[in-house]
């Protein structure tokens, strides 16, 4: 991020120039701290409100049930990965994905994120698992992709969930992808 | 579908909570300590959230993307990607909201049905806005180096667009 934020500042006010939208682009940065204020708002809610209910799974053990039931998953994807509680909210945040709950993965991914970040031995440097994790979540498995299925019935499809089964394919496929990269590139970058 | 949809959230919410009654756990008392712990969460990520939407206004607002569409749509009609859904697979790494309304745009234009409309609809369904997860995500706990993150998670987005059309292809024969 260190070398793509200060470039891509540059190239919006070079482009900014040439296209003549310099106006636009000033109202753009003095706009965007209230944009990401109201934005941060909004997330506040309903982390807390998923961070509260996932709280009383943990609590009630339901979790623990959940990471059974995914552990070949989780032993295929995250191998050497032994702490139960780090696994668990892996497992949830998965599960969340899975549903097509994003509202609720989000929480859990931070969960996950500051588990891992405890068992990584460079608290500045991303973790193998950490990495491996991220991409899990920038391509995401969902078995009902509910704002895309309601989108289509909106705009007036006959058949608004039939592309399941091919998204479906192409995010097994895109997942494996970018988990082969992870291990390939995992020496590049230290 | 709807149906489907619209019990889901409610249905997930009952079980947790019932189960937790169930077993004797404190629900209340443990929903209010885990929106505790959200709010310092949700501290830790602003920063970074607004580095974010800063600099993804900037490129919105002075027609980076556009110039950044052009320079790449020969590489992407190169890669099979059809050239009206260039830009959904340039923004649907970089802004979430951005994406989705570029889609709802192509799904009023071509119909949902359409080539077109499939094709981007799988792209929609297999892919995730690989920056804003990545910043919120390390944000969250302060990781500066992402290291191989996002080439690799590029790599899968890139996966997702090129087979896109493929899939669509091979599945509905269009």
């Amino acid at each position: 991020m260190n070398y793509i934020w200060p470039l891509m500042i540059l190239f919006s006010f070079f482009s900014a120039i040439a296209t003549k939208n310099t106006t636009n682009l000033s109202s753009s940065i003095i706009s965007s701290g209230t944009d990401a204020i109201s934005l941060a708002i909004k997330l506040m809610g309903m982390i807390c409100l998923w961070s509260g209910v996932i709280h009383i799974a943990e609590k009630s053990g339901l979790t623990k049930t959940l990471c059974k039931l995914l552990t070949p998953v989780l032993k295929l994807l995250f191998p050497g990965l032994k702490d139960k509680k780090t696994l668990e909210a892996i497992a949830m945040n998965m599960t969340a994905n899975v549903l097509g709950l994003d509202n609720a993965a989000t929480p859990l991914g931070l969960e996950a994120m500051s588990r891992l970040q405890t068992l990584n031995p460079n608290q500045n440097s991303a973790s193998n698992y950490m990495v491996r994790f991220v991409v899990i979540n920038t391509a995401c498995i969902h078995i009902v992709p509910t704002t895309v299925a309601l989108l289509r019935q909106e705009y007036g499809s006959n058949s608004p969930t039939d592309i399941i089964f091919p998204a479906l394919i192409t995010s097994v496929c895109t997942i494996t992808v970018g988990l082969l990269m992870t291990t390939i590139l995992k020496k590049v970058f230290r | 579908m709807k149906i489907i949809n619209d019990c889901l959230i409610p249905a997930i919410v009952v079980i947790i909570v019932m189960h937790g009654a169930f077993k004797g756990v404190d629900v209340f008392s443990e929903f209010l300590n885990g929106a505790k712990n959200g709010i310092k969460t949700i501290l830790n990520i602003t920063p970074s959230l607004i580095a974010l939407i800063f600099v993804i206004n900037m490129l919105k607002a002075s027609g980076g993307l556009d110039v950044l569409c052009s320079v790449l749509s020969p590489i992407s009609s190169f890669l099979g990607i059809p050239d009206k859904l260039t830009p959904l697979a340039i923004l649907s790494p970089i802004s979430g909201s951005g994406s989705v309304s570029m889609y709802e745009t192509i799904l009023k234009d071509v119909g949902p049905d359409s080539f077109l409309g499939r094709c981007a609809s799988v792209m929609m369904g297999s892919t995730e806005t690989t920056f804003y997860t990545m910043t919120i995500y390390y944000g969250s706990i302060g990781i500066k180096k992402s290291r191989h993150t996002l080439p690799s998670a590029l790599c899968a987005d890139l996966t997702s667009f090129i087979l896109s059309p493929l899939m669509v292809h091979l599945f509905f024969n269009q």
